[in-house]
């Protein structure tokens, strides 16, 4: 540890901290961000869904999209694994089927970023807490 | 690299630690291993959630599951289920008690609906041993800023318009003690930190220091700057081992940063802290106790003026505040006076934190606004009486303070409307109180405290407290009479009137505003000789239902001391003034014949 000198040397470790904790920051209010679930039940993990998961997580990031990503256990799609439903603030959620990393990116690209709806969408049929 | 996906909040908190959180932070984190998701999933250690009944207390980010009472043992199927696979483990989720429904996610928990978490921020949110989660959440942002932007007069008028009140009991202008202490003109002035925390079941600044030690660091701070005080004091009692070790820590770590010891960013301001270990004596919380315990003399309060911010720690001007007084600073330093200002009611800002306890279905550390209403904290926070019992009576402000009744339900929380009703906020205790308590025996325990923790200094406390508990014994075993009543009455008030310190001057608060409210209650013992409770051993009497006995002889033949006659085959009775009291008798009858009364 170095020492902080100045307001400007305490902002800088704050912003190289800050990420420790931008997961908890995000969570206590997640209706303000988008939130993503992953449905991660035994046949969306053998389907690709840490995949895609992970692959969400690491491009949000970059693209500095604040979202949170949880990952739910049966979504009740079995037949189009792996799914995740989309709620962007103030919608009602979307689900994706059938989601690879690449329909992953067109989901961030299209609907995240401009709330365009594209292919792939599943009607709903379950409800989640 | 892969991300971290998933954070699992574990509490290490004294209870949480009494009930072996630590062994569950263990198992996590072997099981993360084995599995291998070590990378995805990270185990952080955290202050209290304020739940700690039902404590080890588990909580994952980001879905804000709230798992309690988990053990190691549960730490295998958290991993495989809800960090593999993302499904909650059901057993392990709150139960609501009154929908006796889980409840999968805290932010859905009533108990947590009405809370505002000034002072508890960061507890149960980061990992207190670790500065750079403190500095991540904006933590030495505000001392900067005092030192950088802000001239100690302009840090002090900052306080005094946010209206904070001290948190240890009295509710003195926070703002106007550093003004005071500020304008003493001295080469060394002190700043200490009272964590004496003497109320008997009051947790809410042993949570603060060991959820969230660098804010009162930082306010501490702070607080030196405005006042001209290059040197701190935390004056904490020894059985708090664990707030100890991590305000030791932090005070190191923000050594190690230069946020404490010598030209403090740059600046050219000094500051540093020591700690003082308390033997836990309730007198020692007095400011004017805790500096001579301090000095190394016997903790006994003496006469107050001068105040220790003019005359204190080694006869220099000492700003004294309590733990949850400085946890605000920060935040009201960042966030703005008119901000805090806008919590809680005209003369009462911001929040409070009290320690919920007895017979409410949700006992627990909370904090809420100024202003809310006991209902709202008892019926919704608390969710209500134990096994749907009835209401009876609420205790705040400990030793000092007084009991409450169904009609104070609706008024809202401050230090005057407390006041007024004849209790006062205290420190934060709260305890609910059903049918089943007896009032005479609540002002008895609290006495017997005060007896006990009195320093013995002057008379009135000395002696007199000793009198109000020897009249309240005798009530309590039927002795008492009408002129008794008038006694406590009339005692209480020359001992409030002429005891020295704050103790003596409140001590007999629990007894007047249990007469207040609950005369009837204390007219039944004396002159009915009943306790309505069933609390008053004494008072209770052993009888026999005529109708339910079958006269099978059981009972007399077990009494010890030959007090129940009657033929066989026909109801028995049993004489009072033989009778002891043994309850033999109700334990032999198969027939519920045997009454308590
Ligand atoms: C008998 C007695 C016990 C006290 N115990 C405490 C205590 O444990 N903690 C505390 O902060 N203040 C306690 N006080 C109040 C202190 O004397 C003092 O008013 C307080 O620490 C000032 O800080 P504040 O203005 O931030 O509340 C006690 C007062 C009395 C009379
Ligand atoms: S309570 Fe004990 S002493 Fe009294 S009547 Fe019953 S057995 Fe006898
Ligand atoms: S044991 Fe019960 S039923 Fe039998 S005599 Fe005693 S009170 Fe009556
Ligand atoms: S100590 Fe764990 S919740 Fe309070
Ligand atoms: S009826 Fe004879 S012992 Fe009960």
């Amino acid at each position: 540890m170095s020492q902080i000198k100045s307001l400007d040397d305490l902002r800088k470790i704050k912003e190289a901290v800050q990420k420790k904790i931008q997961l908890r920051e995000k969570s206590i209010d997640p209706e303000k961000v988008i939130q993503i679930k992953v449905g991660m039940a035994t046949s969306g993990i053998a389907s690709g869904a840490r995949e895609v998961m992970a692959f969400l997580i690491e491009e949000l990031e970059k693209r500095n999209i604040e979202a949170v990503v949880t990952q739910v256990g049966d979504m009740g799609y079995c037949y189009a694994e792996p799914t995740i439903e989309v709620t962007l603030p103030g919608k009602e959620p979307v689900v994706f089927g059938n989601v690879t990393t690449k329909k992953a990116d067109e989901i961030i690209e299209k609907y995240i970023k401009n709330g365009e709806l594209i292919d792939g969408i599943l009607p709903a049929n379950y409800h989640t807490i | 690299m892969t991300q971290i996906k998933m954070h699992l909040l574990v509490c290490g908190g004294t209870g949480c630690r009494s009930s072996h959180s630590e062994g569950v932070s263990q198992a996590l984190n072997e099981s993360l291993t084995n599995h291998g998701l070590d990378a995805e999933a990270k185990v952080v250690t955290t202050g209290c959630f304020g739940f700690c009944e039902k404590g080890p207390i588990v909580k994952v980010i980001p879905d804000n599951t709230f798992y309690v009472q988990v053990t190691p043992d549960d730490a295998e199927e958290i991993v495989k289920e809800h960090v593999l696979k993302g499904r909650k483990v059901q057993r392990l989720l709150y139960l609501d008690p009154e929908r006796e429904k889980t409840v999968s996610d805290d932010r859905h928990m009533t108990f947590y609906k009405k809370q505002i978490r000034i002072a508890l921020r960061n507890c149960g949110f980061i990992d207190p041993e670790n500065i750079d989660e403190y500095i991540a959440r904006d933590g030495y942002m505000a001392l900067a800023k005092c030192l950088s932007e802000y001239t100690p007069q302009q840090v002090i008028d900052i306080i005094k318009k946010s209206g904070l009140r001290g948190r240890g009991g009295g509710g003195f202008p926070t703002g106007l003690k550093w003004e005071i202490t500020a304008r003493v003109q001295a080469d060394q002035k002190y700043v200490i930190c009272n964590a004496d925390e003497g109320d008997p079941g009051a947790f809410m600044d042993r949570s603060i220091l060991e959820g969230d030690p660098h804010s009162v660091i930082e306010a501490m701070a702070i607080n030196g700057y405005c006042t001209g005080a290059s040197r701190g004091l935390v004056y904490i009692r020894a059985e708090y081992p664990l707030a100890i070790k991590r305000l030791q820590i932090a005070i190191e770590q923000a050594r190690t940063y230069g946020l404490l010891g010598e030209n403090i960013f740059g600046t050219g301001f000094h500051f540093d802290i020591q700690l003082r270990y308390g033997a836990g004596a309730f007198v020692c919380g007095e400011e004017t106790a805790l500096i001579h315990s301090m000095e190394g003399k016997r903790g006994e309060p003496t006469f107050k003026p001068p105040f220790p911010s003019e005359h204190g720690y080694m006869g220099k001007p000492s700003n004294v505040n309590n733990v949850e007084t400085y946890a605000n600073i920060p935040v009201i330093i960042l966030k703005g006076p008119a901000w805090f200002a806008s919590i809680g009611t005209e003369k009462s800002k911001g929040t409070k934190v009290f320690a919920l306890a007895g017979k409410v279905n949700n006992v627990g550390l909370i904090e809420v606004p100024m202003g809310i209403t006991l209902r709202e904290v008892i019926f919704e926070i608390g969710g209500g009486i134990k096994a749907g019992k009835e209401f009876k009576a609420v205790q705040t402000g400990g030793p000092s303070g007084g009991c409450l009744t169904a009609r104070h339900l609706d008024t809202p929380i401050d230090y005057d409307n407390l006041l007024a009703a004849g209790s006062m906020m205290g420190s934060g205790g709260m305890i609910v109180m059903d049918q089943d308590d007896c009032m005479v025996s609540i002002a008895k325990f609290y006495l017997e405290f005060t007896v006990e923790e009195s320093c013995g200094k002057c008379s009135p406390c000395r002696i007199g407290n000793k009198r109000l508990h020897e009249i309240l014994e005798k009530i309590c075993k039927g002795e008492g009479t009408m002129e008794d009543l008038e006694k406590l009455k009339n005692l209480s008030q020359v001992i409030k009137d002429t005891s020295l310190c704050g103790l003596g001057q409140t001590s007999p608060n629990p007894v007047l505003s249990t007469l207040e409210n609950f005369w009837d209650e204390y007219v039944e013992h004396v002159v009915d000789k009943k306790c309505r409770a069933g609390v008053c051993k004494s008072l209770m009497k052993y009888t026999i239902d005529a109708e339910a006995c079958v006269g099978c002889t059981a009972c007399a033949r077990a009494c010890p001391v030959n007090a129940i006659s009657g033929e066989r085959k026909q109801p028995h009775t049993i004489n009072p003034s033989i009778c002891i009291k043994c309850g033999a008798c109700m334990e032999k009858c198969k027939f519920n014949a045997v009454l308590l009364q």
